[in-house]
C-alpha cells in the first residue's frame, strides 16, 4: 500500500515539475496531448470501461464540446474557460438525445450505431450545419484562455491548465468510481439482468454513463479548441474515436491508472518512434490484435474494491 | 387483502401459452410453494411477478397495487426481491459487493454527492456496508465477505443470492429453486434459513423440486401443470389431490421416496 | 422520367457492388456472430491488386477486354481469398471463446493493420486505373441511354450473387454454412466441420469483396487506400437492412441502398450522400434491427 503511494507521489512530483526541469516545448506539447487524451479516455471509460457499452463514436461529443466553445468564443465573445461548462452541457444534452433510443441495443449493434452517430456529426460539421461550423475549414481564431489575468498561450502554460484539469478529473472520478454510482455501472456490465433484478434501474444508469462521459469529453473539447485556436472536422473523425477506445481497452477498461497508461503509450510512443512514422499505425493495429489475444483485460486492469472491515482473500473454493 | 395476488394471468410466447389464466394469492407472513412438473411454467410465473415479462392479460397486485407492466427494478423498490434459477451473481466481484447491489435501491446518493463525498453520502455508504454485513452474517457468509463470488461453492453461491435479495429489505422474497445443487446438509440448513426469514416477517414464495423441503417449509402449495393451475391448498390436501398425483405420475422413484418421507404417505 | 431511370440504373450498378461486399459481412456474421471490420480492407486490396496485375500481366491485350477482365477478377479473388483465410487464422480464431468485445477490438486492429499495410505498399495518393479497359458506349434501355459499363457491372454482380445463392441453397457445403449460421453448436453436433465452414466463409466473402474492388476500380477509375472504410460501412449497412446473417437479404439490401443513395443524391443533395447511408443504418437498427428478411432473435431468461 505505502509503496504504491510513494510511487504515485514521485510520479506526481516529476510531472508537476517537468516544464521547469526540461524547457523543451516539443515534449511539453506531447505531454499536453497525452493529458488531453487521458481526459478523453477517462470520460469514455465510464461508458466502455465501467458499463461495458461499445461506444465507437465518442469523438462526436468531443466535437460538440469543441465547436460549442469555439462558436461561443468567436461569435459571442464568451471567454473560453467560461465556455467549458457550457460545452460540457451541450455535449451532455446531445448524448442524452442520441443515446436514449439506442441504449437498449445489443453490444455489436450499439457499436455500429455509435460509429454512425460519429460519422453523421462529422459530416454535419463538414457541411456547415446551421451555418455555424465553417464547413471543412472549421473555425479559426479562437481566443486564448485567460486565467486570473494570465493569458495562456505557451505550451508550458497549457501544460498546467490541461494537466490541472486532468488531476481534477482523476480526483472526482476516483470518488465516483468508489461510490454507489460506480458500483451500479459495474453490476450492469457484469450481468445487467441480475442488476435490474437487484433493484438497479439499468436504463437510467446506462444513459447516465453516456451523459457523464459526453459532458467530460465536451469539456476536453474546450481545452482542445483553446489549445489549437483552430478546429476543423478532420480532428473528430472515426479514427479519433478508435484511438480513445483503444486507450481505454488496451490500457485497462474500468481502471483510472490503466487509462492514463493507455494514453501515455498510444499517444506518447508514436512520438518517440516518429522516425517510423508510417509504420506506426501498422504496429498499432497489430498491437490491438495481439493484446486481445494475450491480455484482453488491458495492461492495468481494475483492482477489486476494498471495503472497511472486509479482508480481501484470494484463492480456491470455499 | 393478500400481499400478492395473481388474477387470471395469461402469457403466451409465439404460439405457445406458457401461463394460462393462473390465479392465486400469497398471504403476508406465509411461506408458499409453487410446484409442478418441469416446463410447467413456474419460472415464467416468477418472471411475470418480477416484471421481467409482462402479462398478455390478467393482473398482478402487490399490497393492492397493480404491478403489471412495471420494470423489474421498480418492483424491487416496491418490496419484492428474487433469486434466479441459474445463479446470477456478479462473479468477478467480492461477496460483500454482491450484497451491496441489493442495498442500492435503498440509497439515494447521486453523482454530485458521490463526487463530493458529502457527509450524507458517507453515512449512507457506512449504513449500506452495515446492512450487507448483517445479511451475510444471517446466511453465514460473513467469513467469506472478501472472497470473489466465483470462489464460492455452488451451495454458498445460492446463499449469497439470498443475502443479496434480502439486502433490499423486501416484504416478499421470491426464491427460484434455492436448493438446486445443494446436498442434504445444505438443504436442511436452507430449511432453517427459510424459517428464520419467515420469523423476520418476510413472506416467502418459492419454486422447488426438492419435495422434502417443499413439504416441510410451505404452508400452502400452488400446483401448475402445462401453464394451468391444477391445485391450491395445504401440503396434505395437495398431496392427495388426484390431479396432482396424475401430473406427477411417471415420477422418479427417488421423488416418490421424498414425498413419502416428507409426510409418511405417498401417492406412488 | 429519363433522369429517374438513369439514377435508378446508377443506383442498381452501385448497389450491386454494395451487395457483393455486404455478402462478405453477412456470411461472416451469420456463422461467427462477428462484425469483420477488416472486410472493407480486403475490398481495397482487391482494387489495388487488380491495378497491379493489369500492369504486370497484359490480360486485356492477350485475351481481349471481356475475357481479360474476367481472368483478372478471378485471379484477384483467389489471392484475396487466401488473405481472408489468413486473417481469420491470425485475428479471429484465437478469440473464439473470448468475450465479444475482444473480437471487435481485434477486428478493428486487423482493419487498421491492413489499411496501413496497403498504404505503405502503394502510397497514400490516389491511384488511377487505366482508362477504357472495357468498352463503355451507351446502350439504349427503355428509351434511356445507359453506359455499357454500368450494365456490365450490374450483370457481373447479379451473376456472382446467383452463383452464391445456388451454392448456398443446393450444395452440401452451402447447407452446412446455413446450418452453422443458425446454430453453430447444433451444427457441430450434427457432424458438420464448423472450422471448415468458417474457412470457406472466409474464402468466399473476401473473394466477393475483392471482385467488387476490381469493379470499382474499373468503373470509377480512381482508388485510394481509405476506400474500404466508406464502402465497407455502407455495405455493412446494406447487410443490416437486408437482415444480418441472411444472404438474400444482403443482396436485396445492397441493391436497395444503392438505389436509395442514388435517388437521395440526385433529388436531395450530394453533400449529404454519405450521411444518408448512416441515417438509414441507425433508423433500421432502432425500428427493425432484424432487417427486411432477418429472423427474430429471442431472449431466454
Amino acid at each position: 500500500m505505502n509503496q504504491k503511494h510513494v510511487i504515485l507521489s514521485i510520479l506526481l512530483a516529476f510531472f508537476a515539475c517537468f516544464p521547469v526541469l526540461f524547457d523543451n516545448p516539443y515534449w511539453i506539447g506531447v505531454l499536453n496531448d497525452i493529458w488531453l487524451y487521458a481526459i478523453l479516455g477517462l470520460s469514455l471509460n465510464w461508458i466502455v470501461g465501467h458499463t461495458g457499452l461499445f461506444n465507437l463514436g465518442h469523438a462526436a461529443y468531443y466535437a460538440v464540446g469543441a465547436y460549442t466553445a469555439a462558436i461561443l468564443a468567436t461569435r459571442y465573445n464568451v471567454p473560453i474557460l467560461w465556455a467549458m461548462p457550457l460545452s460540457g452541457l451541450a455535449a451532455g444534452l446531445f448524448a442524452l438525445i442520441v443515446a436514449r433510443p439506442i441504449i437498449h441495443l445489443r453490444g455489436d449493434y450499439l457499436a455500429i450505431v455509435t460509429i454512425g452517430v460519429g460519422e453523421i456529426v462529422r459530416i454535419a460539421l463538414e457541411n456547415d450545419v446551421f451555418g455555424l461550423t465553417g464547413g471543412s475549414n472549421g473555425i479559426f481564431g479562437i481566443p486564448r484562455p485567460e486565467f486570473f489575468d494570465i493569458r495562456i498561450r505557451r505550451p508550458w502554460q497549457f501544460y498546467y491548465l490541461i494537466g490541472g484539469f486532468l488531476l481534477l478529473t482523476i480526483w472526482f472520478f476516483y470518488r465516483l468510481e468508489q461510490s454507489r454510482f460506480g458500483r451500479a455501472l459495474n453490476y450492469i456490465k457484469e450481468d445487467d439482468t441480475a442488476a435490474e433484478g437487484s433493484g438497479i434501474p439499468t436504463a437510467y444508469y446506462k444513459l447516465a454513463a453516456f451523459v457523464i462521459g459526453a459532458v467530460w469529453a465536451g469539456m476536453a473539447g474546450t481545452l482542445f479548441a483553446a489549445k489549437m485556436s483552430t478546429i476543423s472536422p478532420g480532428s473528430f473523425n472515426f479514427w479519433e474515436s478508435v484511438l480513445v477506445f483503444a486507450i481505454v481497452i488496451l490500457g485497462g477498461a474500468g481502471s483510472i491508472p490503466g487509462v492514463i497508461l493507455g494514453a501515455f503509450l498510444l499517444v506518447g510512443l508514436p512520438e518517440i518512434f516518429r522516425n517510423f512514422a508510417d509504420a506506426r499505425m501498422l504496429f498499432f493495429g497489430a498491437a490491438m490484435v495481439l493484446m486481445m489475444i494475450f491480455r484482453n483485460k488491458g495492461l492495468l486492469p481494475p483492482l477489486v474494491r476494498k471495503y472497511a472491515g472486509v479482508v480481501r482473500k484470494r484463492g480456491g473454493l470455499a | 387483502m393478500s400481499l400478492l395476488s395473481l388474477e387470471k394471468v395469461v402469457k403466451t410466447f409465439g404460439g405457445l401459452t406458457a401461463v394460462n389464466r393462473v390465479s392465486f394469492s400469497v398471504e403476508a407472513g406465509s411461506v408458499v410453494g409453487l410446484i409442478g412438473p418441469n416446463g410447467a411454467g413456474k419460472t415464467t410465473v416468477f418472471n411475470l411477478i418480477t416484471g421481467n415479462y409482462t402479462p398478455d392479460s390478467g393482473d398482478i397486485r402487490f399490497n393492492g397495487v397493480s404491478i403489471r407492466g412495471k420494470k423489474p427494478h421498480k418492483i424491487v423498490e416496491m418490496g419484492i426481491a428474487r433469486t434466479f434459477q441459474s445463479i446470477r451473481l456478479f462473479q468477478n466481484m467480492p461477496v460483500v459487493e454482491n450484497v451491496l447491489a441489493g442495498c442500492h435501491c435503498r440509497m439515494k446518493s447521486g453523482i454530485f454527492a458521490s463526487m463530493l463525498r458529502t457527509p450524507g453520502q458517507k453515512r449512507e455508504e457506512k449504513q449500506a456496508l452495515e446492512t450487507a454485513r448483517k445479511m451475510l452474517e444471517f446466511v453465514g457468509l460473513w467469513e467469506q465477505a472478501g472472497l470473489l463470488a466465483s470462489n464460492l461453492s455452488y451451495g454458498k453461491q445460492r446463499l449469497l443470492e439470498i443475502a443479496r435479495a434480502l439486502a433490499s429489505g423486501p416484504e416478499l422474497l421470491i426464491l427460484d429453486e434455492p436448493a438446486g445443487g445443494m446436498n442434504d446438509q445444505e438443504t436442511a440448513e436452507l430449511l432453517t434459513l427459510i424459517r428464520e426469514i419467515g420469523k423476520m416477517g418476510i413472506t416467502v414464495l418459492l419454486i422447488e423440486h426438492d419435495m422434502g423441503l417443499v413439504m416441510r417449509a410451505c404452508e400452502k402449495l400452488v400446483v401448475i401443470e402445462y401453464g394451468t393451475k391444477i391445485a391450491e391448498g395445504g401440503p396434505e390436501e395437495v398431496k392427495n389431490n388426484p390431479r396432482v398425483i396424475e401430473a406427477y405420475l411417471g415420477v422418479e422413484e427417488e421423488e416418490c421416496e421424498e414425498i413419502r418421507n416428507g409426510d409418511g404417505e405417498s401417492p406412488c | 422520367m429519363d433522369f429517374f431511370l438513369q439514377q435508378l440504373f446508377n443506383g442498381l450498378a452501385v448497389g450491386g457492388i454494395y451487395a457483393l461486399v455486404a455478402l462478405g459481412y453477412t456470411m461472416v456474421y451469420g456463422v461467427m456472430k462477428l462484425m469483420n471490420f477488416a472486410h472493407g480492407e480486403l475490398f481495397t486490396m482487391g482494387a489495388y491488386l487488380g491495378l497491379t496485375f493489369l500492369g504486370v500481366f497484359a490480360f486485356t491485350e492477350l485475351l481481349g477486354p471481356f475475357l481479360g477482365v474476367l481472368v483478372l477478377i478471378l485471379l484477384v479473388m483467389g489471392l484475396v481469398a487466401l488473405v481472408g483465410v489468413l486473417l481469420e487464422r491470425a485475428a479471429y480464431r484465437p478469440l473464439r471463446s473470448s468475450p465479444r468485445l475482444s473480437a471487435i477490438v481485434s477486428a478493428l486492429g486487423a482493419s487498421i493493420f491492413l489499411q496501413n499495410a496497403i498504404m505503405l505498399v502503394y502510397g497514400a495518393r490516389f491511384q488511377v486505373y487505366p482508362h477504357g479497359i472495357l468498352p463503355n458506349m451507351p446502350i439504349s434501355i427503355l428509351g434511356v441511354d445507359i453506359p455499357l459499363l454500368r450494365i456490365l457491372l450490374f450483370l457481373v454482380s447479379i451473376l456472382m450473387m446467383a452463383g452464391l445463392f445456388f451454392f448456398v441453397q443446393k450444395t452440401r457445403m452451402g447447407t452446412a454454412i446455413r446450418a452453422a449460421a443458425i446454430d453453430q453448436d447444433a451444427a457441430r453436433l450434427m457432424g458438420i466441420n464448423v472450422d471448415r465452414v468458417i474457412q470457406i466463409v472466409f474464402l468466399i466473402g473476401p473473394a466477393l469483396g475483392a471482385a467488387a474492388g476490381v469493379m470499382v476500380g474499373i468503373y470509377y477509375g480512381q482508388i485510394n487506400f481509405t476506400m474500404g472504410w466508406v464502402f465497407g460501412l455502407k455495405a455493412f449497412t446494406a447487410a443490416i437492412i437486408g437482415g444480418i446473417g441472411n444472404i438474400p437479404g444482403a443482396m436485396l439490401g445492397g441493391l436497395l441502398l444503392g438505389v436509395l443513395e442514388a435517388m437521395g443524391a440526385a433529388y436531395i443533395s450530394t453533400a449529404w450522400k454519405d450521411a444518408i447511408a448512416f441515417a438509414v443504418l441507425i433508423l433500421i437498427l432502432l425500428v427493425r434491427p432484424r432487417g427486411i428478411l432477418g429472423e427474430r432473435v429471442a431472449d431466454k431468461l
